[in-house]
């Protein structure tokens, strides 16, 4: 008989996340990684300030809530105080990650801080009410920009991948979708990769994946994630932008020069 | 003498915290305390421990809260304009229970300054500096040997309690270099059961937060901290007193500043003026059990400061306003002079008090 | 007693060095010291100084104010600190970068040629420590042990050859006679 049960590492307990938000997909993944990984018992999840911000709730793994933006820095923090033995990661939003937590994000790559980030890109702020987030796409009609994002007034969004991809720093950057069977499938193989290659010391891994937020987009769960191949997938192609040790990237081909 | 050496008071806090088994210090370069990093940086990976200088202040507190909530002793140091962008962490750090030791080595503000000495942090350290409801542990060293005796117990405080210990230095006791001895006991450190350090599936997860979306269950939390406060206000404060117990007057200063009065004190005493020092070495909690014992006797209190008068709000409140309370001050990175404390001494005395 | 010294001059002539030495001699003769110096941007070729308290009491304040001994290694910190001496203090001059005389006649001044004797002597730029065995000579107090017991403490073991530059150059202060 086929069960189709939870993943260990995730909590039994009901989620606060809205219908066809792709947050719970994204945290099943994670806890699959886990699980098939048999690391449950020395990792250690650092919680945004975001949407997941009480994904400390939903992890057995010991979990920290860390404040805005600064969990890559609450990260290096955790894994420096015992980098052979805890395996750390992050799960961030958009706001978190590419806004206010910015040079945390950059600079724990430029270290190759061995740690991995779990980065939500939904193109906006969920827990505060639908606000332009820094990938909120040109024209993107949210709360804070009701006429559509104008980029005269407030600038272009924040491509995580490409940028990262530029420093000779992190190990891996994929980006991954989960808004069909196969996108789910593909995005699994990247988070399990990301914590892989900390298990193996290789360094900064990061996968972003873009997400759905039907509430804040006004749309249903089915349209938002046609939204996602219509209008985020465009902006924000998917695929490996980085992955050092099989030689895929800008800084890479740099440094083979 | 044999086992004294001579030492900068920002090196002393460096190399008391390295026995004090610290092994993780995250900074970012500031002056003037930028000696403790580069002391660390020096010897840290030399004896398995971790320095790094972070892209910023907040990444650097917010990494020391990483290593806190892993269990380990763990601090950081900067000077007054980065403990403005620490305080986000040190919030976080109160709202989750950690400890850690955070060094602010004061200079001139507000904004950018100067560089020179200052105690214009007063309130900012003792009332927790970010946001809510919380304290730190604040302790004032005013010599170089204090630098190195509270940072260890500064560590041993926070473990204890579960906060963060501040030392409150500045810019001249963190510069000056006087006989250091290192000839101290550390006490064993306390488990940390609390700590995220891995289940190894056997236990319930740990979590570190200080997110708590229910007002009953925050209210709570806030007055089991406050009850834990009451408990250090009880045993914890420090102050120490010179010729006070015949004091017609009495001097209030810390740090550099309670140097510089000692002098005055000593002058005024060869000149027949009984006068005596008060020298907070905890700024929170403020030993006000003493300041209240000794307003029974004196006709007045000087509040002698490196800022507009902070401390001096203190001083009142721990003798309930039932003696009056002057201020003798220079900012900006000026220091009083023994002088200058010596004529506030002979005008108190000349006004005769109450 | 309590004798407070200020060093003036230039950053990079060695002025704190020179107070460290001082500063361990005083620790190795039991006394309290204290070594202030002045930090920050005045110190990239500004003009730099470092105060260094010796007493037999704690030492308060560490500011020097009111020295009972000036070294004054350039114009503008002869300028500045040549009143603050105390009376009956002592003022030493480097006279090879000071051309004025000291106009004050309540204090002991010896003039003493530091920089040129070090390029002619050979010991490099160590004026600074010429200045110092001046000093201690004017004051009676160069005891040839604990001066190179402090040298040892302020000079780690693998420059000694910078040992024995300090050392001479202390010597040459030591003997030099304004009458040469």
């Amino acid at each position: 008989m086929i069960v189709f049960d939870k993943p260990k590492a995730l909590a039994d307990v009901p989620f606060h996340y809205c219908p066809g938000c792709t947050h719970g997909i994204v945290h099943r993944l994670v806890a699959e990684a886990i699980d098939e990984l048999g690391i449950e018992g020395k990792t250690v999840g650092i919680a945004p300030v975001g949407c997941s911000v009480m994904a400390y709730d939903y992890f057995n793994c010991d979990m920290i809530e860390a404040a805005h933006g600064r969990a890559p820095a609450v990260a290096t923090g955790v894994k420096r105080s015992d980098p052979d033995n805890l395996i750390v990661f992050t799960y961030q939003g958009d706001g978190d990650l590419a806004s206010i937590g910015t040079a945390e994000t950059v600079h724990a790559a430029a270290r190759n801080e061995n740690i991995t980030i779990i980065f939500i890109n939904n193109a906006i702020y969920g827990m505060t009410g639908g606000q332009m987030a820094p990938t909120s796409l040109p024209g993107q009609v949210t709360q804070t920009s009701p006429y559509g994002r104008d980029v005269k007034l407030c600038g272009y969004p924040v491509k995580v991948c490409e940028m990262l991809s530029e420093l000779e720093g992190p190990e891996y950057l994929e980006r991954v979708t989960v808004n069909s069977v196969a996108n789910v499938r593909k995005a699994k193989k990247a988070i399990k990769k990301a914590f892989q290659n900390q298990i193996e010391g290789k360094g900064f891994s990061l996968v972003e994946v873009i997400s759905s937020c039907p509430t804040n987009w006004g749309m249903t769960p089915k349209e938002a994630l046609k939204w996602i191949d219509d209008n985020m997938v465009p902006y924000y192609p998917l695929g490996v932008y980085k992955d050092r040790s099989a030689g895929i990237g800008p800084a890479v081909k740099k440094e083979a020069e | 003498m044999a086992d004294k050496v001579l030492m900068k008071g920002n090196e002393a806090i460096a190399e008391a915290a390295i026995q004090a088994g610290c092994r993780h210090y995250f900074g970012y370069p500031i002056t003037p305390q930028t000696e403790i990093a580069a002391y660390m940086a020096k010897r840290m990976p030399k004896i398995g421990g971790t320095f790094l200088q972070a892209e910023s202040e907040i990444a650097a507190i917010n990494m020391v809260y990483g290593v806190s909530a892993a269990g380990k002793r763990v601090m950081t140091s900067s000077s007054s304009p980065g403990i403005s962008l620490k305080s986000e962490g040190l919030s976080y750090l109160a709202g989750a229970d950690l400890p850690a030791l955070v060094v602010n080595a004061q200079r001139g503000g507000p904004g950018l300054g100067g560089i020179q000495p200052s105690q214009s942090d007063y309130f900012q350290a003792t009332r927790g500096g970010g946001h809510g409801d919380y304290h730190m542990i604040v302790l004032a060293p005013s010599s170089v040997q204090e630098m190195a005796d509270l940072t260890i117990k500064g560590f041993e405080l926070a473990d204890q309690y579960r906060m963060t210990a501040m030392i409150l230095a500045d810019g001249t006791i963190g510069q000056m270099m006087e006989p250091v001895s290192f000839d101290f006991e550390v006490k064993e450190q306390v488990e940390k059961p609390w700590a995220t350090t891995g289940t190894k599936m056997q236990r319930k997860h740990n979590v570190v937060n200080s997110l708590y979306l229910n007002p009953e269950q925050l209210e709570e939390m806030n007055n089991e901290r406050y009850r834990k406060y009451d408990v250090i206000k009880e045993n914890e404060a420090l102050c120490e007193e010179y010729l006070t117990e015949d004091a017609d007057i009495i001097i209030a200063a810390f740090g550099i500043a309670a140097r510089v009065s000692k002098n005055a004190v000593n002058k005024a005493r060869e000149n027949g003026i009984k006068v005596g020092l008060l020298r907070p070495i905890t700024l929170w909690p403020f030993p006000e059990k003493v300041f209240a014992k000794h307003a029974k006797h004196v006709r007045e209190m000087i509040s002698v400061e490196l800022s507009m008068g902070q401390m001096i709000e203190d001083v009142r409140l721990a003798v309930n306003c039932s003696v009056p309370v002057s201020l003798c001050y220079r900012v900006g990175g000026m220091i009083p002079t023994p002088d200058q404390v010596y004529s506030a001494i002979v005008e108190a005395n000349a006004r005769g008090g109450k | 007693m309590t004798k407070e010294y200020l060093f003036a001059g230039f950053g990079g002539q060695g002025l704190l060095f020179s107070g460290k030495v001082l500063a361990y001699k005083g620790l190795i003769e039991d006394k309290n010291v204290s070594w202030l110096p002045s930090y920050g941007p005045e110190m990239r070729g500004g003009t730099a100084n470092c105060s260094v308290i010796l007493s037999d009491d704690p030492v308060g304040a560490p500011i020097v104010l009111n020295p009972d001994v000036l070294v004054a290694m350039n114009l503008p910190s002869l300028d500045k600190y040549e009143n603050a001496v105390k009376k009956g203090g002592i003022i030493l001059v480097d006279s090879s970068l000071i051309e004025r005389k000291v106009q004050r006649t309540d204090v002991d001044v010896y003039y003493v040629p530091a920089t040129r004797l070090a390029d002619a002597n050979g010991t490099g730029k160590l004026a600074n420590m010429i200045l110092m065995g001046k000093l201690l000579d004017v004051l009676g107090d160069y005891n040839e042990e604990t001066v190179n017991k402090a040298l040892a403490k302020c000079i780690s073991a693998r420059h000694a050859d910078m040992l024995e530059f300090n050392r001479k150059a202390m010597e040459i202060g030591k003997n030099y006679s304004e009458n040469e």
